[in-house]
């Protein structure tokens, strides 16, 4: 193996890592407010979230990585152009957590309106009752309460994020995949950096999980235990 | 009988059909009435064929890895739900690998990676699986059935597992061998309750086969990516190739919600 590219597959991950971050915290963010929206909101707002969950969810993250990465590139210059700004190169790292995060938005959506459904309706309506005003509800019952149903999901799409990072190799982001290959062309050792990138994945994958269970166990903490539950 | 379905009919589309819809189906209307009309589609002619190729080729490494994939998650399941721990741990590490690995990197590992390899040996070369394993298909039918069937075999186990022990109990207490029991009792019980999850998993494999362009076989999306180049438009691709990929995904939605309805509901 030569020296040197075992660097630059981890500066890929360090890449990769930061737009799957990036990319969960913007999908939590949109899933909070989709789900709120699908959940409280008005005709308009919840027909417009059912078009956008079940886009997202019905068309390949590859394409539309692909569409959001054009669009979302042109939209900005056309609208810097209009106020007389010059147009400007979008950063792969903001372009990249944008386009993921919107992604993830969709399904965290559903994670997070499951989540609130699962809450017994009864805390709730005592918050209410007790005259609590909205954001403190949200912050002091239905976050807490929904946490246990919501973190099994929001793992799950934590996991999805860090592959899908992988895809964004197809639009010339500098990330783990797109380092080995790059690694691998030059070098001609094929093989070997793809199996090392593949344990590189393998290895956030379990370390998640190992940080995962612990969350779980603390968000779940005070309540009987999946088995007795059962 | 008749009637009272139209009236019941009538009376759910009034329900579905409220204005601030009717207000957001027009608005619909005419964002594709400009998209028609507005955007250049008159690339379409010359390439629409080649299209039709392409979604024919998706489709039909949907199904093949699909079917191979579910074949071979049922022993993976199996192993992981009941067998000696000799098949549980290397089924487990399978699955976990798959499951932790992006499927872009395991459809290159395979494809740049082993396929870097097998010239190196003369006598894969001289062998009767050289023509097959020069063209890029291959690889991307064995990498997307490894991916589903990774997937589908963390299902599988968990339906495996679900199967009530009393099932089994009475199929062996009325002597049924252990491959009947299989056959007649724990599988059919397993793959009932795998299904509703069978159904999102046909959706995401679908989603996850525009990746085997990036190796070179032609499907629709390799075909799109080639109009982009060849007319240089952006969107115009883009988005017909969205909305092909959206209506294959309401008609697999649409077909697994039937094979649903068919099944006895209240299981264990």
């Amino acid at each position: 193996m030569a020296p040197g590219w075992g660097g630059t597959l981890l500066v890929g991950l360090l890449h990769s890592l930061e737009i799957a971050i990036g990319a969960t915290f913007l999908g939590l963010l949109i899933g909070t407010a989709g789900a709120f929206g699908k959940l409280y909101g008005g005709p308009v707002t919840r027909d417009l979230l059912a078009v956008y969950t079940t886009v997202v969810r019905a068309v390949p993250e590859l394409v539309l990585i692909l569409l959001l990465y054009y669009a979302g590139t042109d939209l900005i210059n056309q609208v810097l152009a209009a106020m007389g700004y010059s147009r400007v190169d979008i950063s792969g790292l903001a372009a990249g957590i944008f386009v993921l995060g919107f992604v993830q938005g969709a399904y965290s959506t559903e994670v997070i309106r499951g989540a609130i459904l699962a809450i017994p309706q009864g805390q709730i309506e005592a918050a209410r009752a007790y005259g609590m005003p909205p954001g403190l509800m949200l912050r002091r019952i239905t976050i807490p309460a929904m946490l246990p149903f919501a973190i099994p999901g929001l793992a799950n799409l934590w996991l999805i994020a860090t592959k899908d990072t992988a895809l964004l190799a197809v639009v010339g982001f500098f990330e783990l995949t797109l380092a080995t290959r790059q690694a691998a062309g030059v070098t001609k050792a094929y093989l070997i950096f793809y199996l090392a990138a593949g344990v590189l994945y393998l290895a956030v994958t379990l370390f998640s999980n190992v940080i995962i269970s612990r969350v779980e166990a603390w968000s779940r903490r005070g309540m009987p235990s999946v088995k007795e539950a059962r | 009988m008749s009637e009272a379905t139209a009236i019941n009919v009538a009376a759910r589309a009034s329900l579905w059909l409220q204005p601030h819809r009717i207000v957001l189906i027009l608005i619909a209307l005419a964002l594709v009435f400009c998209a028609v009309f507005f955007l250049r589609w008159d690339w379409l002619p010359q390439y629409w064929q080649m299209g039709l190729m392409g979604i024919w080729r998706a489709l039909w490494i949907l199904a093949v890895t699909c079917a191979l994939g579910f074949a071979l998650a049922v022993p993976l399941g199996l192993a992981q739900a009941g067998g000696p721990f000799w098949f549980a741990v290397p089924a487990k590490v399978f699955c976990t690998i798959i499951r932790g690995t992006p499927l872009l990197l395991q459809l290159w590992l395979l494809y740049y990676g082993l396929g870097s390899i097998f010239p190196q040996y003369p006598w894969i070369r001289e062998s009767w699986m050289w023509p097959y394993l020069r063209q890029a298909w291959p690889y991307a039918v064995v990498a997307l059935t490894f991916s589903f069937a990774g997937y589908e075999g963390e299902v599988m186990r968990g339906a495996f597992a679900g199967v009530p022990k009393g099932q089994l109990e009475a199929a062996r207490a009325f002597g049924m061998s252990r491959w009947k029991i299989f056959r007649r009792i724990w599988l059919p019980q397993a793959f009932y309750r795998a299904l509703p999850t069978l159904t999102g998993e046909t959706v995401l494999q679908l989603k996850s086969t525009p990746l085997v362009a990036t190796i070179s076989v032609i499907d629709i999306f390799a075909v799109s990516s080639k109009v982009r180049q060849d007319t240089y438009l952006t969107y115009e691709p883009l988005l017909l190739l969205a909305l092909i990929y959206m209506t294959i995904t309401g008609i697999l939605v649409l077909i697994f919600s039937r094979i649903e309805a068919r099944i006895p509901v209240k299981i264990g």
